[in-house]
């Protein structure tokens, strides 16, 4: 991707609680099958309020953190410009809509489920659901450059993750736990003073 | 509407709440991981809702849009309705949200500490794995599946291209998916 700032510092922020209300309404809407992918290309490519590191930095603690992903994700970035309204307008603008929207498809689902060019579409936005996933991860790599492990040891680490849990279908406490410990470590030490 | 739900009193609801709440704590990587256990709950030891509403719930959820989480609510609904969804839902959120917003707090003072840097930089590799193993796993039972297994495949290629090397939004990536699925191409 071409027009990424060199430097840690993201070259927006929102303006408002009523911003980022809006700005997570906006991307919870566009998410089918997920919000993740939306996330970065919002609030990394279009809005840059975020750099790649620093919101591949956030997903990190949104992900060993108990509790949805992104709602992590939004209450921290919400927090961290706003204080707890911030937050709150995040999780109310990544929710409210959606939840009305799911509550009334299961209201209407007895009649909808039965045409099969429904089913059809559904499976269609399944796949692209994966496909987004994977090009939000294959996006985010380059964030790696910078990490202190170096890009060999964190590409390791990666597959190692990718094996473990997708492949062997590890329990995710066990892996953060294992293979997360001794990355820490791994990074803990380059980061040597 | 009301009379699809098995009516549940009081103490039901809030069993129903609690069993969240725990829940909520033991949800590392997403609400989706503990899937199996709220199964376990509602379908197996309350029989609330059947086996067929459980994945159905899921399945609502993932073609609607927004956060995953949202199959919380839905199943929440399905047990007891507009009540259950409260119940299910503020029980999911409650304790994860209070502990994401003072973890947030309490790492942001020591930012810029050799403990919290090794535990971001060390965990980043981790989070990037975590993301094609949920990739993998949502694409799995579409590649799996004999009759569309082609279709599939050159579909979560053609996304995955689109997604990396163009400017198109997920949105129109997503209902180019759906049009794939309606005219029987995948």
């Amino acid at each position: 991707m071409s027009g990424a700032p060199p430097s840690g510092e993201p070259p927006a922020r929102p303006a408002s609680p009523a911003v980022l209300f809006l700005a997570f309404n906006r991307l919870a809407l566009q998410g089918f099958g997920g919000v993740l992918a939306v996330a970065q290309v919002e609030l990394v490519e279009r809005r840059r309020w975020l750099t790649k590191e620093e919101f591949l930095d956030t997903l990190s603690v949104a992900q060993v953190l108990p509790g949805p992903n992104v709602v992590n994700l939004s209450l921290m970035l919400g927090d961290r410009y706003f204080g707890l309204s911030g937050a709150a307008a995040s999780l109310a603008g990544l929710l409210a809509v959606p939840l009305v929207i799911v509550l009334a498809l299961a209201a209407l689902y007895a009649q909808f489920s039965q045409w099969p060019m429904v089913s059809g579409a559904l499976r269609g936005m399944g796949v692209v659901a994966a496909g987004l996933v994977i090009a939000t991860a294959l996006k985010l790599r380059s964030a790696l450059e910078r990490n202190p492990m170096g890009m060999a040891l964190c590409l390791g680490f990666g597959a190692l993750t990718f094996g473990a849990v997708a492949l062997m279908r590890w329990p995710l406490v066990g892996v953060v736990a294992g293979i997360g410990s001794l990355a820490i470590a791994c990074a803990w030490r380059a980061l040597k003073p | 509407m009301s009379n699809l739900h098995p009516a549940l009193n009081a103490a039901e609801l809030l069993g129903l709440f609690a069993h969240f709440l725990m829940l909520s704590v033991l949800a590392i990587g997403g609400a989706i991981t503990t899937a199996p256990d709220m199964h376990r709950y509602v379908v197996g030891q309350q029989h609330w809702i059947t086996d067929t509403q459980f994945t159905t719930s899921i399945a609502i959820a993932q073609a609607a849009p927004g956060p995953n989480v949202l199959f919380v609510a839905v199943i929440g609904w399905n047990v007891a309705g507009p009540l259950g969804a409260l119940a299910t839902m503020s029980g999911v959120l409650l304790p994860s949200t209070v502990l994401a917003l003072s973890f947030a707090r309490w790492s942001g003072q020591r930012r810029e500490s050799r403990g919290i840097k090794a535990f971001t930089a060390g965990l980043a590799p981790l989070t990037l794995g975590l993301l094609l193993s949920t990739g993998w796993v949502l694409a799995e039972p579409f590649v799996r599946d004999a009759d569309h297994r082609y279709g599939a495949l050159a579909l979560l290629a053609l996304s995955v291209g689109l997604a990396m090397r163009t400017r198109i939004g997920p949105l129109w990536i997503v209902a180019l998916g759906a049009l794939a699925g309606v005219v029987g191409l995948v």
